[in-house]
Order: C-alpha cells, then structure tokens, then sequence
C-alpha cells in the first residue's frame, strides 16, 4: 500500500527529525563520557514510557500499575542472574517474556473492565505486589533489595565497565531494536485494529473484531517491553529494589510519557530525557519543591498542551513553514 | 465472644470512617464522572488543618474538626471552580493527570508547612479513656467515631433521599442533560456536591487522625482503599458505600488481628476479586448487562 494513498499510514514514514533524536543519542556517548550511567536510565525510562504509549496512546488503556510490568521484569531477571545464568540479552528477554507472560494470564480477566474499575483494579494489582514483594523477603530480598547482579562480557566482547560505556550502548540498542518493532506494529494491521478499538471500542465490536484478544494481545507486548525496561534498569545498576514496583514508578512513566506527547511513539524518548534532567536538578536543590513543580507541570500539561512537547514542536515548525511560504 | 464483639466493633469504627471519606468521593464521582485522585488530598489538608487548631492554638477538639471541615468545603470549591470545571467531559487521562498533580502540590505544601513526618495526634484527655462496656473495656475515641459517623452518615442519606436537593443530585446522577433541560442549575449543584464531599473527607481525615495517621503522603497512601470502596460502590450508591466501607473496616481489622503477617495483603486481594467480578459495583441491579 503506498502512503499517498493512506493518511493514516502516511504518519509512521521516517522523517528527517526523528533520524536527528537517534543522532543526538549516539552522539551523547562521544560527548558526555563522563555522564553516561545516568544517561543509561533515562533511555531505560524511555524504553519503559515506549511500552506504555502503546498500551496508552495507540490501544486507549490507562494503566496505573505499569510498574507491575518493569519490576517483574527487573526481579526476574536479577532471579535469573543471581541463579547463576550471567548473559546480558538472554536474561533481559526472559526478564521481558516472564512479564509479558505475566499480563497474558491476568489480561484477559481485567480488560473486560474499563474507566474507573480498570484504574482501581490496576492500581490495586500495583499495591498487592508491592506488598508481597516487601513481605517475600526470601525471594525478593524486601527492603534491602537484591544487589550483585553481575554479567559476563556483552556478546563474550565487550566488559561492562565503571564508566558505563557498555552499558549506555546496550541499553541503546534495546531502546532501538524494540522501538523499531513498536513503530512496525502499530502501522501492521493489528496496530490499526487497536487504534480502532482505542476510538470506539463498541463499533469495533460490531463490525466483528475480537476487542478483547487484541487488547489482550496488546497488553502482553507492553507488559513483555516494559519487563525488558525492567530488567534493563537491574542489569545496569547491579540492582533491584522495591522502587520498581511502587506507585511513583507507574506515575513517572505516565508523566514522561505525556510530558514528550501521547501517542507518538516518541513521547517518551523525548519526554523522559527532559522530565529526568529537570527532576535531578530540582531534587538536588530541595526534593519539595521537584514535587511541587511536576504538580504544577502536569496542571500545566492538562489545561494547556494536550499534545506534549512533540505537539509544541509541531506547531512551530508548521508556524515557520507558513512564514517561509508567505 | 470478647473478640469478636471487639473486632467488630474496632472493624464497624475503621469502616464508618472510610465511609466518611469516601462518600463524598461517591457522590462527587456519580455525578460529575471524574476520576478524582485528589480526594484524599482534602482529608489530609482537613486532618493537617484541624490538629493545627488543636494542638499549637488549643482551640477545643469540636470546633477545631468543625472549623476544618468549613475551610475545606470553601476551599474546594476554589479548586472545582478553577480547576476541575475542565475535567468535566474530559479524557481519563486528563482526569488522572490533572488530580495527581494536585496530590503532588498538596503533598509538597505539607511537609513544606508541617515538615517530613507523621503527625503526633494528642487526643484531649475526656477522650483518651476507656469506657467498660459490661463484657470489655473500649476507647472512649472510638465510641465517638462510631457515634459521628452513624449519625452523619445517617443524615447524609436522609438528606439524598428525602430532600429536594438530594433529589435534585440523584437525578443528575441518573441523567444529567435531562436534568439540565428541566431547568435545574447542574453546575451549581457540582459546586454544592464537591463542597459536600471535601468536606465530609475533611471530617473524615480530622476525625481519623489518631486512626489513619497524618503524614505528607497520606493523599497516596490512602488512595487505593478510598477508591477500591468507591469503585465498589457504583455511581451514587450511599448504602452500597456504607456496605463496602463496613466490609473493608471488619476485613482489615480482622486480618490484622489474626493473620498480623500479611498486612494489607489479603484485603487487597480480595477487593480486586470483587471488582473484577462486579465492575458496576456490588449492590448494581444486574439486569443492564
């Protein structure tokens, strides 16, 4: 299908700015060697705030316990390797694949909900786990967490070290590889199926798709995504706490992701590096006031850009194009 | 015997006061079809408010709680008229964004105001005896919470029931452009119903204080049980509310009091069962389905 011919497809053609994030965040590496571990987790971030965009921006649901997703991917993984099994990209995939498998069981239950009940049942899972991971302290470690996560030499090449160059460019390429697939699944069939159900969930019902499958479907992929966040954020700093888990974690996401802009894919890869570079300045000069600007910031995002940052980008590249015409 | 009258009567106690709090939210909920986040926020400013009259003022335990509960309502009505008049017909999304970020400010502004941690709660002293009731001695603090609590939540229904105005809210939650279009002042009756609700859970959060502890975070803290009951409840259900709210306070207390390892734990899990398997509520007639 070419793209003149379909409006909606014409969206997900590569344009020339988009190149220009990729560029920036290679060029970061050169740049800024001695920054590079806290780098490191916001594009884990990013990649977690990705996973939700598709859950949030492209399906329409709104969780508030996606954080159940990255921290059964961050416990798993570091179960996995404090077990004995020391290979970065297998035990990210299977940090990723134990929490998609995860959201597969419990999809079909709570997507049946939706509005109000689905929020309380997701915050509400969000707080069950929390809870047990504090009390399973023989699995989870509690309070105290699980440190020691050690992996061998990336690919038996590349060693992981102190600067965290390795780890910058690992989590970089996940970042790449699963934004890839993301972009090629919402623009596949099932990708415009869920936008479907995302506009009109009951006319998609009529016109005979299986809403529940795909969202079901949807939700596995995000889960299994964000698990692979999850595990990314264990892998690079050699350890999982319960902060994975916690309420905070599911609303930074949310936060990042609509501070870049819902429903473009790259909300959170513009969203997490800007909200975390203002977040590590404001906590350092007095952690209220962080919590009173990102207050005022989500007040602000709310009444005034609905559409984010990439929304704002938008509207003035199209004020200068118009200038450049006249 | 004794302990089960006892943790009935703790359970029925802890129950009326998330009833409190979360009625409000029921009622503000059915009618203006806002996923409100921020509800708890109000409890912990009226909490906050009222130990502040009390304890550094000393002004008495009565009139600090009622004066409390007034600043609340005027205040959240400031809040409804700027703020959550664009929430309505908004998205979800906007709606939770929105009261979170509400939250968060509250958050800040108490620890800023009342600094990092839980508040001491000094009860006065006609308070913080005991009364024997034949079988087993109960606090008097108690006894008061389970009084107010059947008293307002008992009016609150009245008042819903039996009052023009309760029937002017009913039917807005029912059909809210019907109501409208017969010339009933909807987005007044919002204003009156928000300043209603905030300040029961201003009542709630003051008068639950030794209870349900004062601390910056409360607005969080207390966020998926305030919730977990409203959404059990369905739209503008008092009773339902009053069922659920009880059912959590016994649950909660029981669980505590015999399997005081899991916490919270088994309450959670069982409400999530609960809303999975009635998404309108508990009480909903099953017939729209």
């Amino acid at each position: 299908m070419s793209a003149a011919t379909s409006p909606l497809l014409d969206r997900h053609r590569l344009r020339p700015l988009e190149l220009a994030w990729w560029l920036l965040a290679l060029g970061y590496f050169f740049v800024f060697p001695e920054y590079l571990a806290v780098a490191t987790q916001v594009l884990v971030m990013a990649l977690f705030a990705l996973s939700l965009d598709l859950l949030l921006g492209f399906a329409g649901v709104l969780s508030l316990g996606h954080a159940v997703s990255f921290g059964i991917g961050a416990y798993a993984c570091a179960l996995i390797n404090l077990a004995g099994w020391h290979e970065a990209i297998s035990g990210a995939l299977a940090g990723g694949a134990i929490s998609g498998l995860f959201a597969l069981a419990i999809g079909p239950l709570i997507l049946r909900l939706s509005g109000l009940p689905f929020i309380m049942v997701t915050l509400g899972i969000g707080a069950v786990l929390y809870e047990a991971a504090n009390k399973a302290v023989w699995l989870t470690g509690g309070d105290n967490g699980l440190p020691g996560v050690t992996l061998d030499p990336l690919l038996g090449v590349f060693r992981w070290s102190v600067l965290g160059q390795t780890g910058y460019l690992y989590a970089l390429g996940w970042l790449f590889a699963l934004f890839c697939l993301a972009r090629r699944l919402v623009a596949s069939p099932f990708g415009m199926a869920l936008q479907g159900i995302r506009e009109n969930p009951r006319r998609m019902q009529l016109v005979g798709a299986p809403v529940l499958r795909h969202l079901v479907v949807a939700y596995g992929l995000a889960s299994a995504i964000a698990g692979i966040a999850g595990a990314l954020s264990a892998q690079t700093n050699a350890f999982v706490g319960l902060e994975v888990l916690s309420l905070n974690t599911s609303i930074d996401g949310l936060v990042m992701l609509v501070l870049g802009g819902v429903g473009r894919l790259y909300g959170g890869l513009v969203g997490a590096p800007v909200y975390m570079f203002v977040q590590h300045f404001a906590r350092e000069w007095n952690p209220y006031y962080w919590m009173f600007l990102i207050g005022a910031l989500l007040i602000i995002v709310v009444r005034f850009s609905r559409r984010g940052l990439i929304g704002l980008l938008d509207d003035l590249l199209a004020h200068a194009r118009q200038r450049h015409r006249q | 015997m004794s302990t089960l009258a006892f943790v009935l009567l703790y359970g029925v106690s802890y129950g009326l006061l998330l009833c409190l709090i979360a009625v409000g939210l029921v009622v503000t909920m059915g009618l203006m079809r806002v996923v409100n986040l921020a509800h708890g926020a109000f409890a912990a400013i009226g909490g906050y408010l009222a130990m502040g009259l009390l304890t550094p003022l000393g002004v008495p335990f009565g009139l600090a709680i009622v004066l409390a509960v007034v600043a609340v309502a005027a205040l959240s009505v400031v809040i409804e008229r700027l703020l959550y008049v664009h929430l309505y017909g908004a998205s979800e999304l906007d709606q939770v964004l929105l009261t979170v970020g509400i939250n968060f400010i509250v958050v800040a502004g108490l620890t800023l105001a009342f600094g990092p941690n839980v508040l001491p709660t000094r009860l006065p002293p006609s308070l913080a005896t005991s009364v024997d009731l034949g079988f087993r001695s109960f606090e008097t603090y108690r006894l008061l919470v389970l009084g107010v609590g059947v008293v307002v939540i008992g009016a609150l229904w009245l008042a819903f029931e039996r009052t023009a105005l309760g029937a002017r809210l009913r039917a807005a939650v029912d059909n809210r452009s019907m109501t409208q279009a017969i010339g009933i002042d909807v987005p007044r009756l919002f204003s009156i119903a928000f300043a209603l609700g905030s300040g029961l859970a201003a009542l709630g959060g003051a008068l639950g204080a030794p209870l349900l502890p004062l601390e910056p975070l409360y607005p969080f803290k207390y966020l998926v049980l305030v919730l977990v009951i409203v959404a059990l409840s369905g739209f503008g259900n008092i009773r339902a509310t009053l069922l659920v709210a009880v059912l959590v306070g016994v649950v909660d207390t029981a669980g505590r009091y015999f399997l005081p390892d899991s916490g919270s734990f088994t309450l959670y899990v069982l409400l999530i069962v609960l809303i999975v398997w009635r998404p309108d509520g508990l009480l909903a007639r099953r017939v729209r389905r």
